[in-house]
Parts: C-alpha cells; structure tokens; sequence
C-alpha cells in the first residue's frame, strides 16, 4: 500500500478529527497565554513490536508522556511519526495505531501533526515510531538535581524493571509461569496527584534506560551528596526478578516504561505516597531510600546488612528495548 | 524464586551474622585475622553484590583467589587464539576473552581488523559453526575449570558422533585442587580455609577435596552462590577454625553431592588427561590443567595448526597477578580504576565479568 493511501484509510480515521483535520502541513496550537510550555521527543526501535502488556505504539505515547510528566507538565499534544518496512502486516501495524490512539486518548493527548514514510524491505526491522509533545508546565514545579539535599526521601511508584524483562523474556524465548508483562504506561497522573505538594519535590525522572541505577547516579554525579537505597524496600514482581535472575541482570539497571523515581524533601513524603497509592499505577509506591552527605555515591544497603556501590550501566546493556 | 528467596531472607542473614559475631568475638584472641579465601568468581561477584565483607567482624579476611577461567588465561593463550584467526579459522569463544589483552592486541581488535571471531553463549555454537561452514576450520576456545570442561567435552562428544571434521579445541582446562595446593605453598600466602566453589564441585563431588585437606590441614567449605549460602560457608569455617578441625564440609547440598557428577566425570575422562599449566600470574602448576588425550590429537587445534603456547608477554605494571594469588587487593594496584577499567581494561581480572578487579571497580570503589 503506498503512503498516501495507508495515511487516508489509517491515519485519517483514528487521528482525523481536530487538529489533523485536512491534513495541513503543520499543527497551529493554541498556547495559553504566559505559560511556560516543556517539549521532548523520542524515537521507539523496539523489537519485537508486540509484547506481552504492550506494543510499539503506546510505548511511543507513554515514552513522551512519561518524559513531559517527570518534567512536571501536562501532556497536550503529540506528534507522531512512523517508518514502516515494506511488508510489514497491516494487522500489525493496525493494532500498533489502534494503541497509540488508545494511550493518546488515555493521557489526554491529541496527536496534531505527524508523518508515515514506507521505505523497502531490509531498510527498517518493521517499523519505526518517532513522537513528539507538548505539555503545560504545572504551577508549583521546580525540579533539578541541584535542589536535592541530604535526608530527602526517594520514592518510586511501583514495581521496576518490568518492561526490560518483558522484552528480553519474548527475545530470549524465556517461558515461565507468572511471567513479567510490560509496565509500560502513563505516569502523568501520579504528578498530577501530587501538585498540592509541588513545592516539596525536588526531583522527578522515569527510569528508563539504565534503570533506577543511572537516575540515581544521574542525581549524584559530580555533588556533594549521595543516596543510600535499602534492598529490603526495592520493589520488583517476581516475573521480572526470576527473568532476570536467569539472565543474570541486575533489575537495578533495567528500564521501565511506566514508572516515576521521585526526590522529595522528608516533610511531604508519606503524603505523596498516600495520593500514589489511590491511583492504580501507583498502588505499588514505596520510600526506597533517603538523599546523604557522602559524596557523590549511590549506595544499597543489601539483605545482609552490608553496603555496595550502586554501579552506573556499561555500554548499552539492553539494546532495542524502546 | 521460591528457591532463592530463602537464601537472601534479610531475618535469617541477620541471624546468621550473630553467630558469626559470637564466634569471631572468640577467634580474636587469635594472633592474626583468618584468612579465608573464595576461589570461585562467582563468589567474588556474590561477596561483592551482597556487600558481605563490609559486615564481617574484623578477625575475618576475606581473600579473592585464582577463581575466574578467563582472568587466569595466559597471554600466550589468547596470541595463539588471534594466531589461528590472522591464519583464517572461525574462532569460536565465550564472550569475555574477547577483550583480554594478549601480549599486544585482543581478539576483539583482531575481529576489527577483518578476523573471524564468533562469540558464543554455548560450546555447541562451535558445532553449529563448523557444520555451516564446512570448509573452513573452526576452533573453539575452550577454557574454564571443571564446570566449563563438562560441556565442552560434551560438545567434543557430539561433533565427533556427528561426524564433523573441521572443528577443534584450543584447550587451556585449569583444575581447581591442584590450585588450592599451589597457593598454599606458596610462602607469601596464608590461608586459613578455602570457600570453595559452588559449580566445579557439582562437577566432582566435595570428596575431591578431601586428598588436599587430608594433606595440608585446611579447612574447606563448599557453599552455593547466595549471600545465606556464603554466610553460613564462613560460618562453617570459624566453627572448623575455632575448634582447630580441618574437614571438607558441604554447605551446598541441595546442589553438590559427595562424588559428584559421575556421567560427566567419565566423558572428560575419555577425552582428556591432566597437564601442567600455566595460569597468568601464578605460573605453571604441574598436572593443574586438561589436555586431550593423544587419541584425539586431531581435535587439538594446537597440534592440528601447528601453534604452539610462547612465553607471552604481559604488562608489567598490571598486578592481576597477585590479585588472582591473593596477595593484593585490586585498589592497590596503580593501574586500578585510572588506567584499567572496565572500558579499558589493561589486566584480565578488570575484563571478565567474575574478575576480582571488576567486582571491586563495581561494587567497591
């Protein structure tokens, strides 16, 4: 099918409505007055396409979704584009699009301007998904690794590791009862839950590549201060931890899709849990760990007691898995 | 997980950790701290992971021994391997030799420089190689202590009753009691007890060790790879220690038995036979390694290529060494963590992913 025809009998009739509306060349977007807009772009190569809990399609909304909301903005627009290989199955590709409409609705996002290229077999491994958003700064925000100071509290809002291990278990042909599915999914409600409380979070990130463990030492690099995790309150299924387990992968480094490491100071921390908890993606939220004066470390304090260094990932760990 | 969770129960550690306390608080009216040393990698990376050093008492040391095949790989070894590459076989390896600094290159430079070099999670990548390519020579490097042996021999086993031709074994198969034996004779080494490995012993049995403890008098512990399994290793050996007993106890159980594995006991005896080897820092140690039996000559890649094992010629300032004799600690060395690193790794304990250094650079800095 040519890509006119596919973005006519496709694109049109699940992402037509507003904005897209006669296929103009661009997205005019009514920004309000005097607010600060936050802008970012992803491109997803995931491979397989489809996984358990997900597919390439709304891993793209919630890719961008995740990244405006640890921002602390709310998602309004999205563009989206694709690169599909020649042959690629039209149910596939249908299904992918049916999600991307699905998450964008989900999340509150309308998809204003985009593009579909079909390039020859063998110039693409099925398809590519590029997306792009806009999002509202919300009131309060004022996020930066500088503002973390010792004794604030780090909270994550559910399970990690789960979409690295979905993926790799499909690759790696691993079978098991109670397997991991994908957590891919949106966290902008979790910061909406907590806009009250704005002034007392310092830091916000979803722990994608690299995991919690390149957040972390993301916040620690080159600072004055460090993090102590405990082991004991690290959240992980038991799907993800027994894939990884015969992977031989530390979940510390493995990326999910649909969660938020949050740096906030003590005094608003049980509150934060109490409004993630209320959601159903943060049901799973706990305090991981406190910010500490030793320089420039991350530390986990593992079941026997003992402490270790909490090691930034080497080299890509986990190629293709967003 | 129902089989792991039990061993990293954080109640049951804290238990074990008070005993451990109680008898150290004994074993302090002792001259010096006991000196145990674990001999397998993967005790290294668990110790480390686990962070179990920083909970013991003080009268206890830990020392990392010659435990990880590919950091006790000769350089000579790997200029063979990329010898029989530049000559236009497929050489087929486990994947962290590929970076192991021979005496002026590695395998993974001599890939970018246009040789085969295949990285394989399984021997049977060898096989499957040799059977595509069928005129071409395939050369598998095999290393690896008694754990690693069994497979490969296995594949041997497989390729021969397949009929394959082209394939062959660089073989540098390093045997674990005749290492233990080495280190403590060694006069500048002094070890109280070994740890000893979790996955050779599946191999031969804890009564493999019994000759040696029977002969020098140390305490040896078999213990599996979870931070449980480890405490109550070395709470195994303080009790031998603080009762001056030297016996080999098997903490890992549920995995190792008395004799060991028995089919794979008799198929690398088929094949193979003990031979001097030489292991990197230590030296040669007599009857400390395997080598096909002359039989099976044609299967040496060795002997069928005509390549023979130099003197090798590693850098001087790299101490992996005496980290792999025990003798120093990885952030001692001048290279640690500047020069040497696990992106540019000058010794192969920095290299392999159950290197001391490594484990040091990773979890201890």
């Amino acid at each position: 099918m040519l890509s006119r025809a596919l973005i006519q009998q496709e694109i049109v009739p699940r992402f037509g409505a507003d904005a897209l509306k006669g296929l103009p060349d661009g997205a005019t977007l009514p920004i309000p007055a005097g607010r600060a807009m936050v802008f970012t772009t992803d491109s997803f190569v995931v491979q397989p396409l489809e996984f358990p809990g997900g597919n390439i399609g709304d891993l793209a909304v919630h890719g961008t979704v995740n990244d405006l909301a640890a921002c602390g903005a709310k998602p309004r627009w999205l563009s989206l584009a694709l690169i599909l290989e020649e042959g690629l199955p039209l149910t596939t590709l249908r299904r992918v699009l049916d999600s991307v409409k699905k998450a964008a609705d989900d999340c509150g996002m309308a998809v204003v301007t985009g593009d579909t290229k079909v390039v020859a077999r063998g110039q693409c491994d099925g398809m590519y998904v590029n997306t792009a958003g806009i999002g509202e700064l919300i009131d309060g925000f004022e996020l930066g690794a500088g503002r973390v100071a010792a004794g604030d509290h780090i909270l994550v809002s559910g399970p990690l590791g789960d979409h690295g291990m979905a993926v790799m278990a499909v690759r790696e042909g691993i079978r098991i009862t109670h397997g991991v599915t994908s957590d891919t999914g949106p966290v902008h409600r979790l910061v909406e839950a907590v806009r009250g409380l704005a002034a007392g979070v310092k830091f916000m990130r979803d722990p994608t590549r690299g995991g919690l463990a390149a957040v972390l030492n993301e916040v620690v690099e080159g600072r004055g201060r460090g993090i102590l995790v405990r082991e004991t309150e690290l959240p992980f299924s038991v799907g993800a931890q027994a894939t990884a387990e015969m992977l031989g992968l530390d979940l510390l480094q493995v990326a999910s899709e649909g969660r938020l490491v949050m740096i906030c100071s003590a005094s608003v921390s049980g509150e934060v849990l109490n409004a993630w908890r209320a959601l159903p993606e943060g049901a799973g939220a706990v305090r991981i760990g406190e910010v500490t004066d030793s320089k420039g470390r991350v530390i986990l304090e593992t079941i026997t007691g003992g402490r270790r260094l909490v090691d930034v990932p080497r080299g890509e760990l986990l190629p293709r898995i967003c | 997980m129902k089989y792991i969770d039990g061993f990293r129960d954080p109640v049951a550690a804290a238990g074990v950790r008070a005993k451990l306390d109680a008898l150290a608080a004994v074993l302090e009216t002792r001259a010096r701290a006991v000196n145990i040393m674990e001999v397998c990698g993967s005790h290294t990376m668990a110790i480390a992971r686990y962070g179990i050093r920083d909970i013991l008492p003080k009268s206890v040391n830990l020392i990392s021994g010659p435990g990880c095949p590919v950091c006790v790989t000769p350089a000579s070894y790997i200029d063979a391997a990329i010898a029989l590459a530049e000559r236009g076989a497929i050489v087929v390896s486990f994947g962290d030799m590929i970076a192991v600094p021979g005496s002026s290159t590695t395998l993974a430079e001599c890939r970018a420089r246009g040789g085969t070099v295949e990285v394989g999670y399984s021997p049977m990548r060898a096989v499957e190689l040799a059977e595509a390519h069928p005129d071409r020579e395939v050369v598998f490097l095999a290393i690896g202590f008694e754990t690693t042996t069994a497979p490969v021999v296995m594949m041997l086993e497989l390729a021969i009753r397949r009929g394959i031709k082209n394939l062959s074994l660089l073989t540098a198969f390093k045997l674990v009691p005749p290492a233990l034996a080495a280190l403590l004779s060694d006069p500048g080494i002094r070890i109280d007890a070994f740890l000893c490995p979790a996955h050779v012993s599946v191999i031969i049995g804890a009564d493999a060790y019994k000759p040696f403890v029977n002969q020098w008098k140390v305490p040896c512990v078999v213990a599996g790879f979870e931070p449980l399994d480890i405490l109550y290793g070395i709470l195994g050996i303080l009790k031998q220690v603080s009762h001056g007993e030297a016996t080999v106890e098997n903490q890992y159980s549920r995995v190792v038995t008395a004799k060991g594995n028995g089919i794979a006991q008799s198929l690398m005896a088929k094949y193979l036979e003990p031979v001097d080897a030489a292991w990197r820092g230590i030296g040669v140690i007599p009857l400390s390694g395997l080598g096909l039996r002359p039989e099976f000559g044609t299967y040496d890649a060795g002997l069928r290529h005509g390549v023979s094992m130099g003197a090798g010629d590693e850098n001087p300032a790299c101490a992996c060494g005496e980290v792999l004799k025990g003798k120093q600690r990885p952030p001692a060395c001048a290279l640690f963590g500047a020069a040497c690193t696990p992106d540019h790794p000058v010794g192969p304990c920095m290299v392999s992913s159950e290197g001391t250094c490594a484990a040091y650079f990773k979890y201890l800095r």
